[in-house]
């Protein structure tokens, strides 16, 4: 237990109640949907999650009037060995707790989207079932106190995820893509592995083995100069802890499996790769964010990685034509948004747009989802337009989500991007080239989604008579998620306006206590009044300096600057900088989406011109970079190459060894095997046929005639008596 | 003459013998009962006549040879009484009594 923490005995409540549906729906769901329909699966899917919710907004407000902000439960010890305790235990701090809400609450609105969506499908038991057991594990992740719970939910959703793309297994192609996202994950998984393996030696060292965050936090300092492999233990650490949010949150170079998970239904789509299961990378850096402080170089990489994908993603979202591949590369790019917050240690403001994202990311696909429903699953924007005027209600929230992903003010996108992107250019690990990527793919973002919208909802509907003689609105079981969550892009990011524009930044001080090292030295400091005076004398983004390189936290130096590396950098002092950028960031927007307008809106030949023009650069963009040809070419093509050399060597020298070792055995068992017969079989049937012999002469003497008897006994006697006279 | 221990010795043999030749010769168990039974008595009818003549000592005091008669008229009587019912058994299970044909045991 950590000092001062809350014990909270409901904790465990919150991820078994989604597990209970989940099993209720997997082991009774085909019964039930057989007798009562589809009623009942839905109740119990969506019920357990609702239910889940709202444990997890008491839990919040519990939070709230608590201090520290920490409610704990653990349920069980799960593991002593030796000084390590691993407990299966539950942990709600401000980061969890955002975590928890996002799940909960995007994903009971994307179950209820799923009554609607799934509706017509034979195997709307076993979705439920898994869309259940998803969110148990993704609540197992980012609820558990320590390393190994999240590592249950960080499989527990690698294995839903993969269940769900190949939904409709039945379609090779959509098996092939769930059996992809979940190999690619795999790799990510071993490095993960590899680096709680490291962590843990590296602790043990110092005999402070654990795998508790909260006593990670205090532990890590101890690993600052250590080594492993000549390597510095944090750094490595660190970096692998990153491949393996690489493989989860789909960046450079295993987001590959992302696009290819939207072979799965388009709710699926919505909550695990677009809302909840590939923000987990994230949540993880965010979680080990003490660590992360120790080793810039490992955040360099971080930010390195996160910017460039970023920008990569969104140049393949540029001219991709699957309305659900766009907002594919679209997540891809968002996510790197995230990592490039996080690498620059702006850990508040990358959950942060982990949060806004989750809503307008949400809200676009399902969006695209009741597009999808009402085309009859045509997912070929090249095939619709002019949509607005049969489906208002999904054109008005996928504008508004649109907005936001743009990154307008005052919707929820301005708020998280730009944070990042301030981030990015002034905090001690930032700098320009980071901001500039950051930039640019905003810029990509804004005009690619424009395009979406243009294509999708304006212009003259592109679609065949028949299907464009269905075309409906979707129903409301549909639509009212949607509303809820284009309510949330615009309002959701209020709760981070920056201190530039005159807000508190809520979310960042309520975040602040959940990262960098320990928690005792953050609270002493945050909110000191001497400190806020000292704040403005120096310049915002080197105020946290000293933390960010590991040393001297705490100290004199730095007042006011209690919490993660960079998340008070604006305290009072407003650099006209942040003025500057932001207007930038919003005039490229605006054009973006201008230039998006005129393209595909005023003058819809140019497109095709362009593209003719820039032959080249537009077939690379199409074919994503051949990415996936190279994988194929080197990875794919080498593994084969590989298990077959492997199964020749399998044949040839372990066959031989194996088959040369059984022929020594057959030869020495045919020698004992004569001695077998002929020594022992000899002796034992000798004596049997002895003592057979013996007594068929023996039996003789046993007429079954009584009078032979009695002549026997008195012969006998007789002769007795007749010796016993002579002797 | 004087009817002495060597003439009851001689009955008493006469008698044994006549039971082995009965028991010999018979085949109907009732009759090597009845040979078994002629044995048992020329024991007993001995050690009457060793107990009427022997001389008295400690280990052979007044009439332990008649009292050793009598048991053996008892136990006679007992055997013959068991034996009786086996036969009677023998014959509800195979109609016969032939000594011959009881065989099972015999492999």
């Amino acid at each position: 237990m950590t000092p001062g923490a809350h014990a909270a005995a409901w904790l465990w409540l919150i991820p078994a109640l989604p597990l209970l549906g989940a099993l209720l729906n997997g082991f009774f769901g085909k019964s039930m949907q057989q007798r009562w329909g589809t009623r009942p699966i839905s109740l119990i899917g969506c019920g357990v999650l609702a239910a889940a919710f709202a444990l997890s907004v008491y839990s919040f407000a519990r939070l709230l009037g608590s201090d520290p902000r920490i409610l704990e439960q653990s349920v069980w010890s799960w593991m002593v060995v030796g000084d390590l305790q691993v407990d299966f235990g539950f942990r709600v701090d401000p980061l969890s707790a955002v975590m928890i809400l996002v799940v909960t609450g995007v994903g009971t609105l994307i179950h209820i989207y799923s009554t609607g969506y799934m509706h017509a499908d034979a195997g709307y038991y076993r979705y439920f079932a898994y869309l259940n057991l998803f969110v148990w594990a993704m609540l197992t992740l980012v609820l558990g106190s320590n390393l190994m719970m999240m590592f249950i939910g960080w499989e527990g959703v690698g294995l839903c995820s993969y269940l769900l793309i190949g939904f409709w297994f039945t379609d090779v192609q959509k098996a092939v893509a769930g059996m992809k996202a979940f190999l690619v994950n795999r790799v990510g998984d071993l490095a993960f592995v590899v680096g709680a393996f490291a962590l843990f030696w590296g602790l043990q060292r110092h005999d402070a083995a654990t795998f508790d965050f909260e006593a990670l936090r205090s532990a890590a300092p101890l690993l600052m100069h250590d080594t492993i492999f000549g390597f510095h233990l944090p750094t490595f650490v660190g970096i692998c802890f990153f491949i393996g949010a690489t493989g989860k949150s789909a960046q450079i170079p295993l987001y590959v499996w992302l696009p290819d998970a939207m072979a799965g239904p388009t709710p699926v789509s919505a909550l695990i790769h677009a809302a909840t299961m590939v923000t987990a990378g994230v949540y993880m850096i965010g979680r080990t964010s003490a660590l992360y402080e120790l080793a810039p170089g490992a955040l360099t990489v971080v930010a390195a990685v996160g910017g460039a994908t970023a920008l990569f993603a969104a140049t393949i979202g540029l001219v991709q034509t699957d309305i659900k591949k766009v907002l594919a590369y679209s997540t891809v790019s968002q996510l790197g948004y995230m990592f490039l917050g996080m690498g620059v240690a702006a850990f508040a403001g990358g959950i942060f747009h982990l949060m806004t994202h989750a809503f307008f990311k949400a809200c676009l696909f399902l969006g695209s989802g009741s597009v999808i429903h009402a085309m009859h699953h045509e997912q070929d924007i090249r095939k619709m337009g002019g949509l607005r005027k049969y489906m208002p209600v999904t054109y008005r929230t996928f504008l508004v989500s649109t907005i936001a992903i743009a990154g307008l003010p005052p919707l929820a996108g301005f708020f998280s991007k730009d944070e990042i992107l301030w981030k990015a250019w002034s905090s001690p690990l930032g700098n320009p080239v980071l901001w500039a990527l950051g930039a640019a793919g905003a810029g990509l973002t804004a005009f690619y989604m424009s395009r979406l919208v243009f294509l999708t909802f304006w212009g003259e509907c592109r679609a065949d008579e028949h299907t464009k003689h269905h075309i409906h609105e979707s129903p409301r079981s549909m639509t009212m998620p949607l509303v809820v969550l284009a309510v949330l892009a615009v309002i959701g990011g209020w709760v981070g306006i920056p201190a530039a524009l005159g807000g508190r930044n809520h979310i960042e001080h309520f975040l602040a206590p959940s990262f960098g090292l320990e928690q005792s030295a953050a609270d002493a400091h945050t909110g000191a009044p001497a400190g806020a005076g000292h704040a403005t004398e120096t310049a915002p983004g080197h105020a946290s300096d000293t933390r960010g390189g590991g040393a001297g936290h705490g100290s004199a130096e730095t007042p006011g600057h209690g919490g993660a590396v960079g998340t008070h950098a604006t305290g009072h002092g407003h650099d006209p900088m942040e003025y500057v950028l932001m207007a930038v960031s919003v005039a490229i927007a605006l054009l973006s989406i201008g230039l998006a307008h005129h393209l595909y809106v005023r003058r819809p030949e140019l497109p095709e011109r362009l593209a003719t023009r820039f032959r080249g650069a537009y077939r690379t963009l199409l074919n994503k970079y051949w990415v996936d040809e190279l994988y194929q070419a080197t990875v794919v093509r080498g593994t084969h190459a590989v298990s077959r050399f492997l199964a020749a060597f399998d044949a040839r020298v372990v066959d031989g060894i194996v088959n040369g070792a059984a022929a020594v055995t057959r030869f020495t068992s045919s020698l004992g095997g004569v001695v077998d017969r002929y020594i022992v079989d000899g002796a034992v049937n000798g004596i049997a046929w002895s003592f057979r012999t013996l007594g068929g002469q023996a039996r003789r003497l046993q007429t079954g005639v009584v009078q032979s008897y009695v002549l026997v006994v008195f012969v006998g006697v007789a002769a007795i008596i007749v010796l016993s006279r002579f002797l | 003459m004087m009817v002495g221990v060597q003439h009851y010795l001689f009955v008493s043999a006469v008698l044994a013998s006549l039971g082995v030749i009965a028991m010999v010769s018979r085949r109907n168990a009732v009759s090597i009962l009845m040979g078994i039974e002629l044995i048992l008595n020329a024991a007993a009818l001995n050690f009457v006549a060793f107990g009427r003549y022997g001389p008295e000592t400690a280990a052979t005091p007044w009439l332990s040879g008649q009292i050793f008669g009598i048991f053996i008229i008892v136990l006679a009587a007992a055997e013959a009484a068991i034996a009786l019912a086996i036969i009677i058994a023998i014959y509800h299970a195979r109609a016969s009594i032939n000594a011959d044909e009881l065989q099972e045991l015999r492999q």
